[in-house]
């Protein structure tokens, strides 16, 4: 029997029936994601208890990494995790926000429409594709040209010192910072398409230049949810994996030098999960995992948070 | 009576809609002038005329000249940007920047001509909000957000944002219409006393707000001037039969 057919059999009746039972499986639906959520961290947490058991808080603060040995230390990856995010981010952060500028406030309408969806398209590519071409094309160029170059005359400070391999911190931080500048890109865009035209004639009728008026009603405006969007590039660059693990060097150390190898957390999981025979290395490898997991959630919630703050801004203080 | 700001067959495109159609006007100095008409009549088309405001929509397109003083606002020499800090510009809905305080939004736009000492722009941020009548309700928390204002002291915030850069025009595009009566009584109130200082002219579809504010008063229709003079007389004894019928409420 149709949903037609039933409101037409039992009238009022019928169709509250029908929406009630609509409503009880889409909630149904709605709730299973938060339960497989839930089971996730459950799962991650019960399998990572013997690494939990055995090291504690070492676990986060030890950097030591030896399989053989039964000995797990998570700091270098945490460290390289963060570092290779935090360093890609500061530097996607401006080039972001100028091409969004660019797109909506200064290029001709088709051709930022045209630079929009090119950008977009980037950010299609698979991650596979940027780690080959960051392994075969971009390291190669590190190791030739620009390290050498920053060698020769940053060499005194301690990010450039060490020999030049080409994979390693400096590579993951490229190939990361080409791989969220879509995203954030696109987010700041439509940010920035939000700012409403009054702000912008309100600066402009007070004998701004463009420039002014971008920095005067335009960027403070959409400033937490240009926030929001780098937030949301923090969460994709620290969950990177593919493309990270093909240039990074793959190497357990904190070393302050931009040149030498390092390794990130999800690369260390994709890494060695095949090969985890111990019960203790698994759940070493899982604990990452959870703290991955705690990291990415937090820094999602944040964002949330901050685009929320925007709205609410808008719906306010917007009403012009 | 000095002629202020001279329209010489003014004619604004919007591709291929033509929206304000070989209008000449002259608008006198130190007077308020008001621009009437039924909607979509050009009268905010002509307004924005005044402070080249169009220049920021690409597909709008303005022949004829406007003098101001003596000079041609849409000669290929003339700034737009100077020629905004010249010709301040009031909106329909207040558009207090919402990321900043009261203070910073009286003096953003004086800021803009240069670098200014702490002295001197608390002297002007005194002086505009005094101006407008807004000084006594704010003075105590001029460092708190300007959203937390009302409708009508926002409304009354950005005219002294406009007045602080020290502009000869002010142009208002309704600047009422969005407020409850007793603000829209202060922002009349208001206008009366600056018409000493500044050229005014403004657009209102309140027909009685025109005839309460204004000196002079000009009544497009469907982009053209249909007539224009004195206020009393385009209220009591207008020449056009067309006129007649708006004011009478016939129309519109």
């Amino acid at each position: 029997m149709s949903h037609e057919e039933h409101i037409q059999d039992s009238g009022f009746a019928g169709s509250f029936n029908g929406d009630r039972i609509f409503k009880g499986i889409t909630l149904g639906f709605a709730f299973s994601v938060i339960l497989v959520l839930l089971l996730m961290v459950a799962g991650m947490a019960h399998e990572s208890l013997p690494a939990l058991r055995q090291f504690g808080w070492k676990f986060v603060s030890g950097s030591d990494w030896d399989a053989v040995q039964g000995n797990f230390g998570a700091l270098p990856f945490i460290w390289g995790s963060i570092v290779s995010s935090l360093l890609a981010l500061a530097v996607a952060t401006p080039l972001s926000v100028g091409t969004a500028l660019f797109i909506t406030e200064l290029a001709p309408r088709k051709l930022g429409g045209a630079i929009a969806s090119l950008v977009e398209l980037l950010a299609a590519i698979p991650s596979v594709i940027y780690g080959l071409w960051g392994v075969l094309v971009m390291a190669p160029w590190l190791q030739q040209t620009v390290e050498p170059f920053l060698m020769e005359h940053f060499g005194f400070l301690p990010f450039f010192r060490g020999a030049p391999y080409g994979v390693g911190m400096l590579a993951a931080v490229f190939i990361i910072m080409i791989m969220i500048i879509p995203i954030v890109t696109s987010i700041t865009k439509e940010v920035l398409l939000a700012v409403p035209l009054s702000q912008k004639e309100a600066a402009i009728a007070l004998g701004a230049t463009k420039w002014e008026m971008i920095r005067m009603a335009v960027l403070p405006y959409g400033r937490s949810g240009i926030l929001g969007a780098v937030i949301l590039g923090l969460g994709r660059a620290i969950g990177e994996t593919m493309a990270v693990t093909m240039v990074i060097g793959n190497t357990p150390q904190i070393s302050l030098s931009l040149l030498a190898p390092a390794y990130t957390m999800p690369s260390v999981i994709a890494n060695e999960f095949a090969e985890a025979s111990s019960k203790l290395h698994s759940a070493a490898l899982m604990e990452i995992g959870l703290i991955l997991l705690v990291i990415t959630l937090i820094i999602n919630i944040a964002a949330r948070l901050l685009i929320w703050g925007v709205t609410r801004q808008q719906s306010s203080g917007g009403r012009k | 009576m000095t002629t202020k700001i001279k329209i010489e067959d003014l004619n604004v495109y919007f591709r291929e809609t033509h929206a304000v159609k070989n209008v000449s006007l002259d608008i006198p100095q130190n007077r308020v002038t008001a621009i009437i008409g039924p909607s979509g009549c050009g009268k905010s088309t002509i307004l924005r005329s005044i402070n080249r405001m169009h220049d920021m929509i690409p597909t709008a397109r303005v022949t004829g000249r406007i003098i101001l003083d003596s000079t041609d606002i849409y000669d290929r020499t003339s700034s737009p940007v100077l020629i905004r800090r010249r010709v301040g510009m009031v909106f329909q809905k207040p558009n207090p920047f919402p990321a900043m305080t009261i203070y910073d939004n009286v003096i953003a736009g004086y800021k803009l001509s240069g670098r200014l000492n702490r002295a001197d722009a608390d002297e002007i941020v005194e002086s505009s909000l005094k101006r407008v009548a807004l000084w006594d309700e704010v003075k105590d928390r001029l460092r708190r957000n300007a959203m937390d204002l009302s409708g009508g002291q926002q409304q009354r915030l950005c005219i002294a944002r406009t007045i602080a850069v020290k502009p000869d025009v002010i142009l208002m595009d309704e600047p009422a219409s969005a407020l409850d009566p007793l603000s829209t009584l202060k922002i009349e109130e208001l206008i009366e006393e600056l018409k000493d200082k500044y050229t005014i002219v403004i657009v209102t579809h309140n027909m009685q707000q025109a005839a309460r504010v204004s000196d002079n008063t000009a009544f497009f229709y469907l982009g053209e001037l249909v007539e224009a003079g004195g206020t009393r007389k385009i209220f009591t004894n207008p020449e056009k039969k067309q006129t007649e019928d708006y004011i009478t409420g016939r129309f519109g």
